[in-house]
């Protein structure tokens, strides 16, 4: 008995052979339960030991394995081949970023966003450990805890136009992160982020297409956080105004 | 290593649905102004004399400005619906834990939308 | 790192788009197909409507109505401009987009100050 098959259109590309990248059918077998993923493995195990591809968790949680499937930015694990099957399913790399390998991007761009954004508790003086923990009402906590939920699996840098065509902007996950601490009660670190986060490559440089928030698997809404950042900063600026002599 | 860069489309907004729609709604803005100028002309006319605002009446009254204005007028609603509909994320209300929903938001701006219209209407047809 | 004035055009552009929000849409239908249909002749006749916009408050009114969204149009497109590809020459844009907005602004308090 032959078990129902599928086809997965997939795009290759070996450097040290290729000028440009090509795509390569494949047949898979086609079970009701498998994601793009298992489709994937399938071919790395029973058919093409040479295809390369990021993936871990399998299960929605580790953001390895976004990639563009039928042209939307979606994690392969995530992705279920009952809703393309019978019709083909075309697998590329993620949009805007340089493909390094087959399936495999260039994410050094993304890390070095996330870093610039400084993502971490800043105090102007660090409480010592007598004084005990940081405490923050469930109300403080309901300020930032959407922005905490980023997986850093990059769909959103796919999906936005304007990073697609200036990789100078610092993107939605990245400008997200910067929120989510801005708006940590615990945080104290606003002044700094500002010459990142209030620059004409970062907030200012968003048109609120808002494909980043319907892409992105976390429910982050990164539009919605650059959009506040905006206000923000704007609220920041009239103050800056108005009141120049102002410290803080 | 030897990366390889993908080139952007410059149709990249026509090859789905959610982009063609956003440069859609930028491009309202467009039909907005034209109106206004439009409008601004009106008034200029007006303050020329009754001859001239008459005339530029009947101007407007012509079949292309016509089109042009239900052109308009549906660039301007469409304008409205997405701008109400994005405000939630943009403002967003807290009480305590909990965020006001986007609905109850958008409401409240569509109700004075509605409040607001009336009213004008009221001013320049009443009497 | 110079300190940004976008937060001033960008604060423009949401005024503009809040006020052609509520506004736009019933005053394209009254000047833009009622009154030159002849609807309601009545309500549009020279000399009530000169009196209606004549009003201190009525032109305040018009002011807003058409110089916030110039702004919000000079904002909206110079970006969707550089959406739409445009690379070089984006300052010169820029300054095109908001300089007409400031151009129909100073217009639109000239005319409001004749009638």
């Amino acid at each position: 008995m032959s078990e129902p098959t599928m086809t997965l259109e997939v795009l290759r590309y070996h450097p040290e052979q290729d000028q440009a990248p090509h795509f390569q059918t494949y047949e898979v077998v086609y079970r009701e339960d498998w994601v793009v993923l298992d489709a994937l493995c399938y071919i790395k195990d029973q058919m093409d030991g040479t295809l390369s591809y990021r993936w871990s968790c399998r299960m929605g949680v580790c953001g390895s394995c976004g990639m563009m499937i039928n042209g939307v930015p979606k994690l392969s694990c995530a992705t279920f081949l009952k809703d393309y099957y019978p019709a083909p399913v075309r697998v590329e790399p993620l949009a805007n970023f340089p493909i390094e390998r087959d399936l495999v991007i260039v994410l050094d761009d993304f890390m070095h966003k996330l870093t610039s954004v400084k993502p971490w508790i800043i105090r102007e003086a660090d409480k010592p450990l007598s004084e005990g923990e940081y405490s923050q009402t469930p109300a403080e906590l309901a300020r930032y805890k959407q922005f905490t939920m980023c997986i850093n699996c990059m769909l959103c840098y796919a999906a936005c136009p304007v990073y697609a065509l200036d990789t100078h902007f610092l993107g939605p996950a990245a400008i997200a992160l910067a929120q989510r601490y801005n708006l940590d009660s615990r945080d104290q670190g606003r002044q700094q982020r500002k010459g990142v986060i209030a620059s004409h490559e970062a907030i200012w440089d968003c048109t609120y297409v808002g494909e980043c928030t319907t892409v992105c698997p976390a429910n982050v809404d990164p539009a919605g956080a650059i959009q506040q950042a905006k206000l923000a900063s704007s609220l920041d600026w009239v103050k800056g105004v108005l009141m120049p002599w102002g410290g803080r | 290593m030897n990366p390889y860069h993908r080139r952007v489309a410059p149709t990249w907004w026509l090859s789905q649905r959610t982009y063609f729609l956003f440069i859609v709604r930028e491009l309202t803005s467009v039909f907005i102004a034209a109106y206004l100028m439009l409008f601004l002309l009106l008034l200029y006319q007006l303050s020329v004399g009754r001859e001239a605002y008459e005339a530029y009446l009947r101007f407007l009254a012509t079949p292309g400005m016509l089109v042009f204005h239900v052109l308009a007028l549906t660039a301007a609603l469409f304008h409205t619906l997405t701008w109400f509909n994005l405000l939630p994320n943009i403002m967003v209300v807290r009480y305590g834990e909990n965020r006001v929903p986007a609905i109850i938001v958008a409401g409240v701006n569509y109700a004075a939308w509605m409040a607001v219209s009336i009213f004008i209407v009221w001013i320049v047809f009443s009497r | 790192m110079t300190k940004s004035n976008e937060a001033l055009w960008w604060l423009l552009f949401g005024a503009g788009g809040t006020v052609a929000a509520f506004l736009a849409p019933l005053q394209i239908l009254l000047t833009g197909i009622v009154a030159p249909a002849g609807w309601v002749r009545e309500a549009f006749e020279y000399n009530r409507v000169l009196a209606l916009v004549s009003h201190p408050v009525t032109r305040l009114y018009l002011f807003v109505l058409i110089s916030l969204p110039l702004f919000h149009w000079a904002h909206r497109f110079r970006f969707t401009l550089i959406d739409l590809g445009l690379k070089g020459g984006q300052r010169a844009v820029a300054i095109a987009c908001y300089g007409g907005a400031i151009i129909g602004a100073i217009l639109t308090a000239v005319v409001l100050l004749k009638l």
